[in-house]
């Protein structure tokens, strides 16, 4: 009689915690929406991230350690570069941008190694004899620097720093100054976007051949901002532009106008 | 016997008592190893740029609070009721007019003051390193920078080391400790040994991580079969949605925690500790001793 309370006992218990579960799903599933608009618990726990990481890697996912680990693989991928072994890197570098999409640094970084150091490295490769395969290998390194930038972007499209590091490497490793102007518009656009974003847009379009009207443009909205923005850098590339579209004399800026410092910006 | 319902004297000293016989069984050594992995953390990572280093200084900092948690909560909890029973104080406390839902209270009481001060501890030595490692950035930039791009860089170290942020994914570490410790307090009112108490926790820990998973699969109802949608049903009902408490993760990448959301996990946190411990009682009451 006592085991047959017990056992009814318990399953009452079981019940009463099933009607907590099932009372408990509708604010869960809302809260778990709010989490997702608000960029937390976004990060697909699925088969491809299992055979990226390993089955204790997995484990240790799925148990709240995400961050944790890819703080772990991040430094295994250093110890990587420290021995220049740029394909373990790389596949490091996916595995940490996976676990942590929403770290700017992880994708900032795993994009400048492969598009600069690793790029690098492979135009030098003394092993390699043939310059073909060189620099198709510096190319692929920078397509991958490139991809990650642009994944980092997918993930966090409102933050400006992976915009403006994808118009520098498009800049100086792609030389696509076209795609370069259009990286920095979308940086600058970005609330968080320092002033100089908009100017390296502008020099950016000015080099971009039918361009130029859209690029002075831009430059003559900067200048009026005021002495902030009138630097050395702004004023010659207004002037090379009046040049080019033959402004009329009493619509350019005055010849008496000189920039401040900060000549590189 | 008491005519209040609820006696907070009587809980607060059995609550003391269980946090004293804790405390006697060395469990801050753990803080030690703590203070190893975040100090040498902070000393290893000294070889990464500032942002690399308070990145993973953040990232292994509060991964292992939350593992330290959440083994406390478990293992301590785990061993409460066997032990008392095993030592016969459980006799000469319920002997006396205490009633066996202010009992578990109280014992309930002394592990949140254990998770409490060992979360602390934990945040106060892991703000400390992380204020002593900015300090030694900014010292060293304001030697190195030239002067017109200082306050930039000033303000690119700080930016990266401390976000308020923090504190409230410290705050939902310890409510995840308290909900396993009234999730073990459960289990142990029904379980036959310690370990049984704390293998069954261990796996309710792993499961609740699946819950939401079991959850979203069984509310999709497309195209699966019967048992599978029975046994995803028994998953999401009866086990606790623990993802819903890994906020750390995306606030140590920056993401910034909506206090509406932060509430509302505190919230769900509250619920969950409140019926286990409600079930707990449940089940504790006609247990023959």
């Amino acid at each position: 009689m006592s085991g047959l309370s017990s056992l009814f006992r318990s399953l009452l218990a079981i019940l009463m915690i099933a009607v907590m579960g099932a009372l408990l799903l509708p604010w869960q599933a809302t809260l778990q929406r709010e989490a997702q608009a608000a960029h937390f618990r976004s990060i697909p726990l699925n088969l491809s991230l299992r055979e990226q990481i390993g089955q204790s890697g997995f484990l240790a996912a799925l148990s709240g350690f995400r961050a944790p680990l890819a703080a772990f693989l991040w430094i295994d991928a250093h110890s990587a570069w420290e021995k220049t072994e740029w394909g373990r890197m790389a596949g490091l570098f996916n595995t940490v941008t996976t676990l942590q999409p929403h770290t700017l640094l992880y994708w900032d970084i795993a994009a400048w190694h492969m598009a600069w150091n690793a790029s690098i490295a492979a135009l030098h490769d003394t092993k390699q004899q043939s310059e073909v395969l060189r620099e198709r290998a510096r190319r692929q390194y920078i397509d991958l620097g490139r991809d990650f930038l642009e994944r980092g972007i997918r993930n966090n499209p409102d933050n400006y720093l992976l915009h403006e590091r994808l118009g520098i490497l498009l800049r100086d490793k792609v030389e696509d100054h076209n795609a370069a102007a259009d990286a920095f518009a979308k940086a600058a656009a970005c609330s968080d976007a320092p002033a100089y974003i908009g100017r390296f847009s502008a020099y950016e379009m000015a080099k971009v051949p039918g361009r130029e009207r859209e690029a002075y443009d831009r430059l003559m909205a900067l200048y009026r901002q005021g002495k902030k923005q009138q630097l050395p850098s702004l004023l010659a590339r207004i002037r090379e532009l009046e040049n080019k579209l033959n402004i009329p004399a009493d619509q350019r800026i005055p010849a008496t106008v000189v920039g401040g410092s900060s000549p590189s910006r | 016997m008491s005519s209040t319902l609820l006696a907070p004297a009587r809980i607060l000293a059995i609550g003391r008592n269980t946090f004293t016989e804790i405390v006697r069984q060395k469990v801050f050594y753990f803080l030690l190893i703590f203070g190893l992995i975040v100090i040498g953390n902070s000393a290893f990572l000294a070889k990464f740029s500032f942002q690399e280093e308070f990145q993973m200084l953040k990232d292994v900092s509060l991964g292992a609070m939350s593992v330290f948690l959440s083994l406390l909560a478990i293992l301590a909890t785990a061993m409460l009721l066997p032990r008392d029973l095993e030592d016969r104080t459980i006799f000469t406390i319920l002997s006396k007019p205490v009633p066996r839902y202010e009992y578990l209270l109280g014992k309930l009481l002394g592990v949140v003051i254990l998770l409490t001060l060992s979360t602390l501890i934990m945040g106060a030595l892991f703000l400390m390193v992380l204020f002593f490692r900015e300090q030694s950035a900014l010292a060293e930039t304001q030697r190195t920078c030239p002067p017109q791009e200082l306050a930039p860089a000033l303000a690119e170290i700080r930016k990266a080391a401390f976000s308020w942020d923090l504190l409230p994914a410290m705050a939902i570490l310890l409510v995840k400790g308290i909900l396993l410790s009234s999730l073990t307090l459960l289990v142990s009112t029904f379980a036959t040994s310690g370990i049984f108490a704390i293998l069954v926790s261990a796996s309710a820990y792993f499961i609740g991580h699946l819950q939401v998973t079991a959850r979203e699969y069984w509310m999709s109802g497309i195209g699966i079969h019967w048992w599978t949608r029975i046994f995803t049903a028994f998953v999401a009902l009866l086990f606790p949605d623990l993802q819903a408490f890994n906020l750390s993760d995306d606030i140590v990448a920056g993401t910034s925690l909506p206090m509406g959301l932060f509430w509302q996990t505190v919230a769900l946190g509250a619920v969950y500790t409140s019926v286990y411990y409600a079930v707990a009682c449940f089940l504790f009451e006609n247990r023959e001793l």
